[in-house]
Parts: C-alpha cells; structure tokens; sequence
C-alpha cells in the first residue's frame, strides 16, 4: 500500500509522521555490530527533533533508516503510516529532502540543474520548475541571475550547503532528514547558516530530522533534542529542560558546552 | 635518398596501405568499445562477473600478438587467414582497458554524491545514466584512448595473417632487408598512433568535470 505524500494533504495519522518501533540494526557482517538497538521515537508532523551523539552513536544510522537507505534488522520504521519495508523507496524518498556534510551536489550539473533535481524527476512542467528554481535560490539567500548557471566548484562551501537545502526543498518534501550540514564549514559561516536555517524551518513548519554532534547548534535548531549513546536513546526533551536532565552523557555535552570559548547555551 | 624516392615512387601503395590499417583499427575499436562499455557498466554491481571478466582480458594482454594471431587461425568461424581474423585479435587486446577504465571511473565517483543520488530518489538506472556514466566519461575515453594506440601498433602484426595493412611493408621489409621498406610500414604507423592520441587528448580534456 502507497500513501500519497502530497504536501497539502495531511492524512489522518499525520500526529506521527514517523515512528520508530523497537528498531535494532546491525551491520550485516560476521561481527553483526549492533549500531542501533531497540530505539522507539515517534516523531510528530512540524518537530524539529536534533539526533545529538558523538561519533559512533548511531544517529546518522537513525537518518538512514527513515529515508529506507537502510532497512532496520529487528523492527519497524513508520513514514506516514507505513512501514519504510512496504513503501516504493524512490516514491519515499522523493517526500523526503536530504542534505549531507558535503552538499554531495552533481559537479556536472549548474547550480539550477542541481536544485531542479527532484522536480525533473517527477516529470514537473519545464515552467514550473524553473519557476521553483527561482524561488529556492532566493529563500536560501542566492541570487538566481548570479548562481543558477554556476558549477558547484565555482562555490564556496557555505554557498554549497545553500544550494544543498534548496535541492532538499525543491519538491517540497514534507520531512527533511539533515546530516551534519553545517559540519564541515569555517565557525563565521557556519553561525551564519545555522541562524538563517532556523528562522527558516520555523517558517516552512517541515518535520525536520537533524543530526548533529553540536549541543550549541542542537539547542538553537531543535524544537526536542534526543541523545543517543552507543545505539540507545538516552534522553529525550526540549532544549531547555535538556540542560537540566541528569545523565552522564548529558552532562558531558553540557560540560562541552561551557569549554567551548564564546558558547552561550 | 633511397628511402625519400621509394615513398615518392610508391605513395599511392603507402596511402592505401594506410588507410586498410586505419579501418582495421576502426573497426576492431568500434567493436571492443560496443562489447567493453556496457560490461564495464555490468560488472560494476556483480563482483563475481567482474573477477572473470577483468581476468580474461588481462590474460588476452598478455599473449603475445604474434601467438594470438596464430592461435586464432584454426578456429572456425572467428578463425581463418586475413581481416575477420586479425579484428577479433585486435578486438581482444583492446578490450582490457577499456572495461577496466569503465569500471574504474564508475566506482572512482565521490560518494557523497552518490549517496545524495540515492537519498533524492533517482532509481539505479537514473544513478547509472545521469550521474554515475557522465562524471566517469573521462575516464573511459581515457581507456579508449589506450586501447587506440595498443590497436594501431598490433595491427601492424596482423600482417602476418594476411590482413593487409602497414605491416606489409615492414613484413617484407624484414624479409628483403629493406629499411625503406620497414619504414614505409613504420612512419605512417607511427603518425597515425601520434595523431589518435592527440585528438582524444584533446577530447578528453573536454569532457573532464572537476
């Protein structure tokens, strides 16, 4: 069964646009390295919840698993009602924007060719699709007359992960599933990007997965914060109520938190 | 000026001769790069294919010309003396760059942009056709390339089975110890490798996407 994944319609399970239940995954080798193991989430339509660990958590695993580039071991991942083993997965993946570390834009095509991607791919009139084009370039603060015809090498990194939203939104997705966007830029852009990006997932009101090692940034994006170690969910809550919560692992983030020079939580 | 007069008194011969090299080659390319580009594409998800077909080819590399000839005459069908024989040979020796640089420049593709592909939707036909294929083209051209040059130089050798070409001149040329007459065969042999080289040089550079 295929549920249509327009943007308008918001079906009745929309309360848990995705949901995880008891998922276990691990890496299908003779060691079967358990990555992830017995997490449930449920995430409701318009969150922005933030994925925080360290490296090794398992929470770009967690990512994965919602868009069906990797199907959970034990377990099921719900998209919209559907578990992603049921779901067309290039029908799924269409609903879903991604963006990653590195942009990963197509170096062979412009700027507007990258970000047209989806929409060409779903046989989008050529007008309305370059219509769409326009629009992104101008919400993530590009300039169509002066990008679109661009290469990515002709990019900054900062202008590279603009363009990598856009993409993402083009279609406009109802979930957007983001992996370290911002990770890889110099600390001015980066504040830059992630000030601009939160005033704009306010406005666009997308369920937004994002995962990130950054407390600093998880507490300015995220509307819940969700820690994960070793696999395991290990808290779960609002920004503010996260800096209260007692574990380990929280204060450890916490404690990164106030080393970090000129960090304000 | 012995060899300056046998070119001026033979270029009709020189021409003709070079110009059945040249289809020989053509011929034998056009064929290894129908058979080598989509099994470079094939072999890229199927490792076992892959270890069988890149070994086969190495193995044809590596028998020298002059024996593969030889072993190929009493073959039906493929086999016998002159042209059919010498385009399968050639076709034989060109087949291992070009399926290996296909496969190289296929899986040389940064995988972040692959995993974007992937992650936005695009079915593996469309990763294969729009992304994987136009980004590994340089590559390819680059196997090609290689592939041209070893072909114009072996097919100098096919001589030897009565496929016309260069090589008769320098055939007889060793035979009558005539160096006019080897380099009757070799020259031109010589330019038209110099000149395929620069000309999907040139081609090459184009094509590259950095």
């Amino acid at each position: 069964m295929l549920l249509s994944i327009e943007m308008n319609t918001k079906p009745a399970l929309s309360a848990k646009t995705i949901e995880f239940r008891e998922v276990s995954f691990h890496i299908n080798d003779i060691l079967k390295r358990l990555i992830v193991s017995g997490v449930s989430l449920e995430i409701p339509e318009g969150e922005t919840l933030v994925l925080l660990g360290r490296s090794g958590s398992g929470k770009t695993t967690l990512l994965k698993l919602i868009n069906g580039m990797l199907l959970p071991t034990e377990g099921e991942v719900l998209v919209q009602g559907s578990s992603t083993r049921d779901w067309d997965l290039t029908r799924l993946r269409r609903g879903i924007g991604y963006v990653i570390q590195d942009a990963g834009l197509f170096p062979h095509f412009t700027v507007a060719e990258n970000v047209a991607l989806v929409p060409v791919l779903e046989r989008w009139e050529s007008a309305r699709t370059a219509a769409r084009v326009q629009e992104m370039l101008h919400l993530v603060g590009l300039d169509h007359r002066e990008f679109a015809y661009r290469r990515p090498r002709e990019l900054s990194g900062g202008q590279r992960q603009r363009v990598g939203v856009a993409r993402a939104l083009a279609a406009d997705p109802p979930i957007l599933l983001m992996d370290e966007p911002f990770g890889a830029l110099d600390p001015v852009t980066r504040s830059e990007l992630q000030r601009e990006f939160s005033a704009l997932a306010r406005r666009l009101g997308k369920t937004i997965v994002f995962v990130t090692h950054d407390l600093h940034e998880a507490l300015l994006l995220a509307s819940r914060i969700v820690l994960l170690q070793a696999g395991r969910i290990v808290a779960s809550a609002p920004p503010q109520e996260f800096l209260r919560l007692d574990h380990p692992e929280v204060r450890a983030f916490t404690a990164s938190l106030a080393a970090a020079p000129g960090a304000s939580a | 000026m012995t060899t300056w007069s046998f070119f001026a008194d033979h270029r009709a011969e020189i021409l003709g001769a070079t110009l059945d090299h040249l289809m020989l080659v053509i011929i034998a390319m056009m064929i290894a790069i129908i058979i080598g580009v989509p099994l470079g594409m094939l072999i890229v998800q199927r490792p076992t294919l892959r270890t069988i077909a890149l070994g086969i080819a190495s193995i044809f590399q590596t028998i020298p010309s002059l024996a593969l000839f030889g072993f190929l005459i009493p073959i039906p069908f493929i086999g016998g003396i002159g042209k059919r024989t010498a385009i399968v040979a050639l076709v034989l020796y060109a087949l291992l760059p070009i399926l290996r640089n296909t496969y190289v420049g296929l899986t040389g593709i940064d995988p972040a942009v692959l995993e974007a592909a992937e992650a936005m939707g695009m079915t593996r036909a469309q990763i294969l056709f729009r992304v994987r294929f136009p980004l590994a083209l340089a590559v390819i051209l680059a196997g090609i390339r290689t592939a041209t040059i070893i072909t114009i130089g072996v097919a100098t050798i096919a001589a030897a089975i009565g496929a016309g070409g260069l090589g008769t001149f320098i055939f007889r040329g060793v035979a009558l110890v005539s160096d006019a007459l080897i380099l009757a065969g070799a020259i031109p042999a010589a330019l038209l490798a110099l000149l395929a080289d620069f000309l999907l040089g040139l081609l090459e550079r184009r094509l590259k996407v950095s």
